[in-house]
């Protein structure tokens, strides 16, 4: 199957409330052609309800969608031809794969000929030749999920839509299909939005991520975006682990200030930020560990405190100091040989402040 | 066809809603509407309870009204008594047994009662094969078909199944975390029945009990056979064919009739009010099963023997009946013949024709409204929608002579548009009484199918580029197969043993069905030979229709599903 046509997708202010309750707040999104995008929030966020949207299933209240620079906000579903892969497969128990595959072929009128050939090739991409005559229930997962995979992309949608598909599958095969869903997008060059809840998904495949909470867009970026700078409190809890630091901010000097209970003055790097009640983000790896006896380096800010808990995670190990009646979780790279604290030894904790995230909200 | 977004339907389901509605309102609602009117109603057309008033006056019609709720209740007493021990068996212990009871469960529906009851009055009569042989020995006779004694006799025999298959998948569906932890708390033997499990199952025997109150209710042919017509349901009848279509007594009978169906179904709900025992927990289990004790065989087998037996005996008794030359103050038939079976090749062949016709037709527009009142319900946010579910399962609680009589008064003086013909003189009229009794049994198997399907199978079918009619005609269909022929089956075989309706709606013999012709062979002694024939022909083609369909059914469920494949597969 050679390479799609590449599609930009936009998203302008949409808004959706099932009776009272919001679902989707104003979103506006605009996806470029041929990126492999996530829409990643809790459950309840709305990612789910704004891919349907896509697809045609839902209605906004208000908004717009485009599509290649067409409106498709009133098109109904079938005429959108736009694939979706449901979260359950939603393969047909009546037909045979075969017969799955060729749906939307039929659907759209081509010679028996040409459905053929069509079928074959979609299921020769997904590595099922010759799987054509048996029925979903034959199939295990995996196989199930390149059925729906190849019935989808058999239609040659402008976009892919991905509903979790990877949630149904075992622990391994999650991170084998990733990699093979992101080889055959690259492959199609298809423009496609994929849903999770799974962080590591998102982050790891996606080319850029939209993060839904309470049916608003909290921050669209790249997954290294997301991860160094988040933009608020949630996205920093909620894109990989975080310490967070209340206190206060005030100009210092020619540069920034921020002042804890916990921590003392650190000296941000930034050289303006409104003063008042602020918070900071700082992540386990960024900070140092030394015995207390140990010399430290002057471009860090260090405090004293104690070992409270420790966690073996192979590549590093995660401790919990408490440094006065606050606990900062420091990761620190392990290798055999490289020194081990205690749980109850006094240790010294060092922030970079390149590393400090000062959040806005 | 654009769905609009702020009302959620097309105009093409708003039209078919409508059609829906017009139907039910013409061939359930008005009748029944029509039938309460009269009743309530003085020739001047004021609102008036001296119809009532009369009716308790007449003496007999105070001793049928005692003499139904009796017959009903003991029914379901006698009923429950059978059925009890049977599903109790199947779901706590592990025997061979299960199978024979399951047999048991649907053996007696494929006779109707009325056809059975000239049967077993020759077996369990006065002078009948038992009474005989018990006079013989011990110089005893047992009353067991003088009277009433033999409606309920026959009444509990034929509709114990609905209490025993309703029960045994409420026992079933118990979770075994639920009689564990009770045992865990304490609770072991006789006590943890009656506290935990027995109330668990509580929704499932109500249910049955109500459906065998309305049957027993409802039943016409059983007390005409027998000859008992001081009961409510042969007094309706009598009144409207002797006295005629204007006699009020009829009427106040057929309200009193839908009101105690009306009061059982209320009874029934109230009971399973707020006890949706969602009891099957993830990773399911069921009651534990114990294996028998020596002892404990015996009892299980001996009273499923008993009652196998007593179940075979209207069956064994027809058959006996249609081979046999003679048959009367004897233990069997004096000597055999096939003489029956020739006098209906030659008189019945258009009765047959009829029952196949009329079922046929009305099976078919069950399914079709079923499938469409399923999709407009589960699948719609049509306004209303649910009314259209109501309307249709109200027809439950319609007895079929209530119903008869309301077509009876409704249609009184409707032509047939291009026919020399009075619309209830037609056979039409049974045809649509069958549609419309039936109608809930294939609703409820039409959306049992919708609902276990997964709303993403269609939309994956629309995603791919088929509108919404093409998506009901590839994926729906195909997919509620199962479920639409379960529905059709259902209607065609009971539509097929209907009697209530049927025989004030037929007014020709060349218009009767084949329940009908059972029905009238039956009144006379000459006749019971080739009733018998008739009735064993028309149980022959209930069991095959019912195996075929179920082979169907069976084999298109393996194809799709193949579970045990996937096993092999993985």
């Amino acid at each position: 199957m050679d390479a799609m046509q590449k599609v930009k997708v936009e998203i302008r202010n949409v808004s959706l409330a099932y009776g009272a309750t919001p679902v989707l707040r104003d979103i506006s999104v605009s996806i470029a052609p041929g990126e492999f995008f996530a829409l990643l929030g809790p459950s309840g966020s709305g990612k789910s309800t704004l891919l349907r949207l896509i697809a045609g299933f839902n209605q906004a209240q208000s908004g717009t969608i485009i599509i290649g620079g067409e409106d498709i906000t009133r098109v109904p579903p079938w005429q959108r031809n736009i694939g979706m892969v449901f979260q359950n497969y939603a393969l047909w128990p009546h037909m045979t794969v075969n017969g799955n595959v060729a749906f939307g072929l039929v659907e759209r009128r081509l010679p028996r000929e040409v459905i053929r050939e069509k079928v074959a090739a979609a299921l020769e991409l997904v590595g099922l030749r010759d799987y054509g005559e048996r029925r979903p229930g034959q199939l295990s997962g995996g196989q199930q999920q390149r059925v729906a995979l190849a019935r989808t992309i058999a239609i040659e949608p402008k976009v892919l839509l991905l509903d979790e598909p990877l949630s149904n599958l075992d622990a391994k095969l999650r991170v084998h299909m990733r990699t093979e869903l992101l080889a055959l997008q690259r492959k199609l060059g298809i423009t496609t939005i994929f849903v999770t809840h799974d962080q590591e998904e998102a982050l790891s495949i996606s080319d850029r991520v939209a993060v839904l909470d309470g049916g608003v867009i909290q921050q669209i970026g790249t997954p290294m975006e997301l991860y160094d700078h988040p933009a608020n409190r949630f996205i920093a809890n909620f894109v990989g682990t975080i310490n967070l630091l209340k206190g206060k901010v005030g100009p210092a000097g020619t540069g920034v200030a921020f002042d804890s209970h916990a921590l003392g003055r650190i000296t941000l790097p930034q050289t303006k930020a409104a003063a008042g009640d602020a918070e900071i983000a700082i992540r386990p790896h960024a900070l140092t560990l030394l015995a207390s006896g140990d010399n430290t380096d002057a471009g860090q800010v260090w405090v004293e405190g104690t070992v409270a808990e420790r966690e073996f995670l192979g590549e590093f190990v995660r401790y919990t100091v408490r440094v006065g009646d606050t606990d900062l979780i420091a990761d620190q790279p392990h290798y055999s040989g490289h020194p081990i604290h205690v749980p109850g030894n006094r240790v010294k904790v060092g922030i970079n402040p390149a590393q400090v995230r000062l959040l806005t909200a | 066809m654009m769905t609009t977004a702020r009302s959620g339907f097309t105009l093409v389901q708003a039209a078919l809603a409508l059609l829906i509605a017009a139907f039910l309102l013409a061939f359930l609602v008005v009748p029944v509407i029509m039938v309460i009117y009269v009743a309530f109603a003085n020739p001047d057309g004021e609102l008036t309870l001296s119809h009532f008033a009369s009716f308790f006056q007449i003496s007999l019609m105070r001793e049928s009204f005692w003499n139904s709720l009796i017959v009903a209740t003991l029914s379901v007493v006698f009923a429950s008594l059978i059925a009890l021990p049977l599903a109790y068996f199947t779901a706590r212990f592990e025997f061979r047994g299960a199978l024979l009871i399951q047999t048991l469960g649907i053996l007696p529906l494929i006779m109707p009662p009325f056809v059975g009851a000239v049967a077993m009055q020759l077996i369990f009569g006065r002078s009948g094969s038992l009474n005989l042989l018990l006079g013989d020995w011990f110089d005893i006779n047992l009353p067991i078909m003088q009277g009433l004694n033999g409606v309920i006799f026959v009444e509990a025999l034929h509709y114990f199944p609905f209490i025993l298959m309703n029960l045994t998948v409420a026992l079933n569906n118990i979770d075994s975390s639920m009689e564990e932890s009770a045992q865990n708390l304490g609770a072991s033997g006789m006590r943890l029945f009656r506290r935990i499990v027995f109330p668990l199952a509580m929704p499932g025997y109500v249910a049955g009990a109500a459906l065998v109150f309305i049957k027993v209710f409802d039943d016409l042919g059983t007390p005409l056979v027998l000859n008992v017509t001081n009961m409510l349901a042969p007094q309706a009848y009598l009144r409207i064919t002797s006295v005629g279509i204007e006699d009020p007594i009829g009427y106040v009978i057929s309200v009193l009739m839908i009101g105690f169906s009306l009061l059982a179904l209320w009874a029934s709900a109230l009971v399973l009010k707020g006890r949706d025992y969602a009891t099957l927990q993830r990773g399911y289990s069921g009651l534990a099963r114990r294996r028998l004790k020596p002892w404990q065989s015996v009892i299980a087998y001996g009273w499923i023997i008993l009652v196998l037996l007593l179940v075979l005996s209207p069956h064994l008794g027809i058959l006996l009946l249609s081979f046999g030359k003679v048959w009367s103050f004897s233990v069997l038939p004096d000597s055999f013949t096939l003489e029956h079976y020739m006098t209906v090749a030659q008189d019945s062949p258009r009765m047959v024709w009829n029952t196949m016709l009329y079922c046929g037709l009305a099976a078919t527009l069950d399914v079709i409204l079923g499938t469409a009142i399923a999709y407009l319900i589960l699948r719609t946010r049509l306004p209303l929608r649910q009314s259209l579910d109501f309307m249709a399962s109200a027809a439950l609680a319609i007895p079929g002579v209530v119903l008869a009589i309301g077509y009876l008064r409704t249609f009184k003086g409707v032509q047939l548009p291009f026919m020399d013909e009075m619309l209830t003189s037609s056979w039409i009229l049974i045809m649509l009484a069958y549609t419309v009794r039936r109608l809930p049994y294939a609703l409820r198997s039409c959306v049992a199918a919708l609902q276990q399907m997964h709303v993403s199978l269609e939309e994956a079918a629309e995603n791919l580029g088929a509108s919404k009619r093409r998506t009901i005609y590839r994926i729906v269909v195909p997919l509620m197969a199962g479920g639409i022929l379960a529905g059709f089956v259902t209607s065609f075989m009971t539509a097929a043993v209907e009697l209530s309706a049927t025989i004030m709606l037929t007014t020709s013999q060349t218009d009767a069905p084949m329940s009908y012709g059972i029905y009238l062979y039956m009144q006379s002694a000459a006749g019971r030979g080739p009733g018998a024939a008739l009735g064993v022909l028309a149980v022959v083609i209930v069991a095959l229709g019912t195996y075929f369909s179920h082979r169907l059914i069976r084999s298109r469920a393996a194809g799709q599903q193949a579970r045990p494949l996937q096993k092999i597969e993985v």
